[in-house]
């Protein structure tokens, strides 16, 4: 047993106890970050708050929300919103902030390529980062089921008909995923404990992988470079605070973040109070109608892209389209051959096949709402979700021949 | 100032795909086209009635006859509407309206007939004086009752055969049915013969009462189904609660839609009522009580919320610069 004397304070107390100095200084004074970054590193910190705000607003409309086919719909829309005290502010935080973590993730993981993060000692982090991002997926969707409106119900239908596999035909696997027929009292109630329980435990726990990830390999920087850590914080703790090529993530790199963080609560609460319909379709404020199909049924803004490459196709080939789309993002990686971490625009082709990449999502994200029935649009549809098909062989082909950079450039 | 251009990039990207997934494609989403496939606007006429509408539609149905005799009839609405009324004699006239339109009127031909008492204050006069003159005619919803069937009103163009006799009680009701109306009232008289609103605990029989005991809560229960009974009977469907449709309606929707139903859903069994600007204004009103309570809030919490993220970044931009400052 380890020798333990009485504790001058509460530190030194629980310093004894579970090495609390260690951890503070292991997590936070000197957990090196590069200097040399911009305000996108903050978007880690900024998804971290975001989480947090989803989970405290959930928390909050859990104590009201009532999983049951006949009440969950009332139970959101009259309850929370009319009786509970600021109800309203938490069911529309919670609403905004499901769409806007995406927003954010998708800027997280645009940085992590333009930056080359994912290389070198780095692609656990993307991988896990990807878990965190299909985890993000699985979450909004059972969160979406919940309000259960016509476009809870709908998109329930679309999305779980998409497990019959095409000519599979697979029906009973769609069943078993349902528990009934069609989405019902069964469905709701397993997808309100995917959405309140399950999900967030494994997000929780890849939060965690995600940042261990990190430690190691430590954050890359905005040139790429390759930094010395050891070397840098003992400059920094000798007080060459210039010379140094990095700083401590606390409180220096946590005083950027926090201002960063700033900047994006203002917008986020702009949104939650002014504009909020973006995040909040008014087809789901109609009550789900097993009877009374939608003109219009469409995935939420972040799903777009991928619901783009499922419909262009016949049925099959979309699937399969959609399959790979979906598995082709966890192996970037390893498709990418190129030997150099450094951003985008030292790497030549590797330029060109970002902003490739970052417009075809875009384009695929709008043609995934706009009506298929217009052929301008079909066209377009096709055409971008083949592009993005090819982006991945094209990236392989591109970095395989990719020239090696002079160290220090 | 390299920041400042990343934040930019990031910015414009974003900015371009809410375009792209909200306005944009919200209105491709909604296009309605002709049969030539040309587009149709369907704009808001500030809630005045004068068949324009029902005209073009008409035409645009190719029924030639059709169009006539929509012509004939507006053109017909808009000569009574030049006559002097005189509310004395329309008095009159006024109490052969209460032979159905009374307090504790029930189901006649499919509705309860709504009460007049703010009829001169919600509605619109070509619109009264159309109702008096044809009813499926001013509510737009004479394709319903082309054969057999007869609007429930009908019988109204025998009691107001000559069209002094209509100025007069349409003058009456703009003297003496046009007090200051609250939201509540507007609606009930316009809406709840048709549509339920469950948030606010009411129904097609109007507010719900409180009851001391089950049996007459589940006797009144039965009272309303039975209503809604023949409310679908005759609209064809039930139509639907309100509760929630400020929300699920966009503000134009709601505007041309109650103008003119068909408009935006050709074909639908829901008649023009006939709103004015300020029977709108109030109808509207009651639908946000119901189904957007916290707007009020809203609109007063959220220049603190925002006030204090300002005072908050300001604060932490401070903090930020002052532990940056030795570091270049």
């Amino acid at each position: 047993m380890a020798h333990f004397e009485k504790a001058n304070n509460l530190n030194e107390w629980m310093d004894q106890r579970i090495g609390l100095n260690t951890l503070k200084r292991v997590l936070n004074t000197e957990y090196w970050i590069p200097k040399d970054i911009n305000f996108l590193w903050a978007m880690g910190m900024v998804l971290a708050a975001t989480f947090g705000i989803l989970v405290i607003s959930g928390i909050f409309l859990l104590m009201y929300y009532k999983p049951d086919t006949n009440l969950a719909f009332d139970s959101v829309n009259y309850t929370i919103m009319s009786e509970v005290g600021y109800g309203w502010l938490w069911r529309h935080i919670h609403g905004v902030g499901a769409s806007i973590v995406f927003l954010i993730i998708y800027i997280h993981m645009f940085t992590g390529i333009y930056y080359s993060s994912y290389k070198r000692g780095r692609e656990l982090i993307w991988l896990s980062g990807m878990g965190l991002f299909v985890a993000f997926s699985a979450e909004a969707f059972s969160g979406y089921m919940l309000p259960w409106g016509q476009m809870s119900y709908w998109a329930g239908m679309v999305i779980t008909n998409l497990f019959s596999g095409g000519s599979l035909e697979a029906y009973g696997l769609v069943e078993w995923i349902r528990g009934d027929y069609v989405p019902g009292d069964a469905y709701l109630t397993r997808f309100f404990m995917l959405h309140v329980f399950l999900i967030p435990l494994v997000i929780i726990g890849l939060i965690v992988l995600h940042f261990g990830t990190l430690r190691l390999p430590h954050v890359n920087n905005q040139e790429g470079a390759d930094i010395d850590f050891e070397e840098a914080a003992d400059l920094w703790k000798e007080g060459k605070r210039k010379e140094s090529k990095v700083i401590p993530f606390s409180p220096v790199f946590l005083s950027k973040d926090v201002f960063v963080m700033g900047v994006y609560f203002i917008l986020f609460f702009y949104l939650v109070f002014y504009n909020f319909d973006f995040a909040m379709d008014p087809v789901n404020f109609d009550t789900a109608n097993g009877l009374k199909t939608p003109a219009h049924i469409y995935p939420e803004w972040y799903f777009l892209w991928s619901y783009e490459i499922l419909r262009p196709f016949s049925k099959d080939v979309g699937l399969i389209a959609f399959g790979v789309a979906q598995a082709a993002m966890f192996f970037l990686p390893f498709i990418d051959r190129s030997p150099n971490v450094a951003p985008a625009h030292k790497r030549g082709l590797f330029q060109i096949w970002f902003w490739v990449l970052l417009v075809d999502m875009i384009v695929l994200t709008a043609m995934g709402k706009l009506p298929p029935t217009d052929p301008t649009f079909a066209f377009i549809g096709l055409f971008s979700a083949v592009l993005f098909l090819i982006m991945g062989p094209a990236l392989f082909i591109i970095t395989l021949f990719e020239k090696k950079l002079e160290k220090g450039a | 100032m390299r920041e400042l251009k990343i934040f930019a990039v990031v910015a414009f990207f974003s900015l371009l795909t809410y375009y792209l997934v909200e306005p944009y494609a919200h209105h491709a989403m909604h296009v309605k086209v002709d049969a030539e496939g040309k587009e149709i606007h369907i704009e808001s006429h500030g809630f005045t009635y004068d068949g324009t509408d029902d005209i073009v539609e008409a035409e645009r149905k190719g029924d030639a006859a059709l169009v006539t005799k929509k012509k004939a009839f507006w053109s017909e609405v808009k000569t009574i509407a030049a006559l002097k009324g005189d509310a004395v004699a329309g008095e009159a006239g006024f109490g052969m309206c209460m032979g159905c339109h009374m307090d504790g009127a029930v189901n006649m031909g499919g509705v309860v007939p709504p009460k007049l008492d703010h009829a001169g204050a919600i509605y619109d006069k070509n619109y009264l004086i159309a109702l008096i003159k044809n009813p499926a005619m001013a509510s737009n919803v004479d394709h319903k009752y082309a054969d057999t069937m007869m609007h429930p009103m009908g019988s109204v163009s025998s009691m107001f055969a000559d069209n002094q006799s209509i100025a007069d009680v349409v003058a009456y009701l703009q003297a003496h049915k046009a007090e200051e109306v609250t939201a509540k009232e507007a609606f009930t008289e316009a809406c709840v013969r048709c549509h339920a609103v469950r948030y606010m605990k009411t129904t097609q029989l109007g507010d719900t009462p409180k009851f001391k005991h089950k049996k007459d809560a589940l006797a009144h229960e039965i009272k309303v189904i039975e209503e809604q009974d023949m409310v679908k009977a005759y609209m064809g469907h039930l139509p639907p609660d309100l509760s929630m449709m400020i929300r699920a309606r966009s503000e134009h929707f709601m505007e041309t839609f109650i103008e003119n139903p068909q408009g935006q859903l050709p074909g639908t069994s829901m008649p023009r009522v006939g709103l004015n600007h300020e029977g709108f204004e109030k109808v509207k009103e009651y639908l946000t009580e119901a189904g957007d309570p916290s707007k009020k809030a809203r609109a007063e919490l959220g220049p603190w919320v925002l006030g204090f993220f300002v005072f908050f970044t300001i604060l932490a931009f401070l903090w930020k610069k002052s532990m940056w400052r030795d570091l270049h």
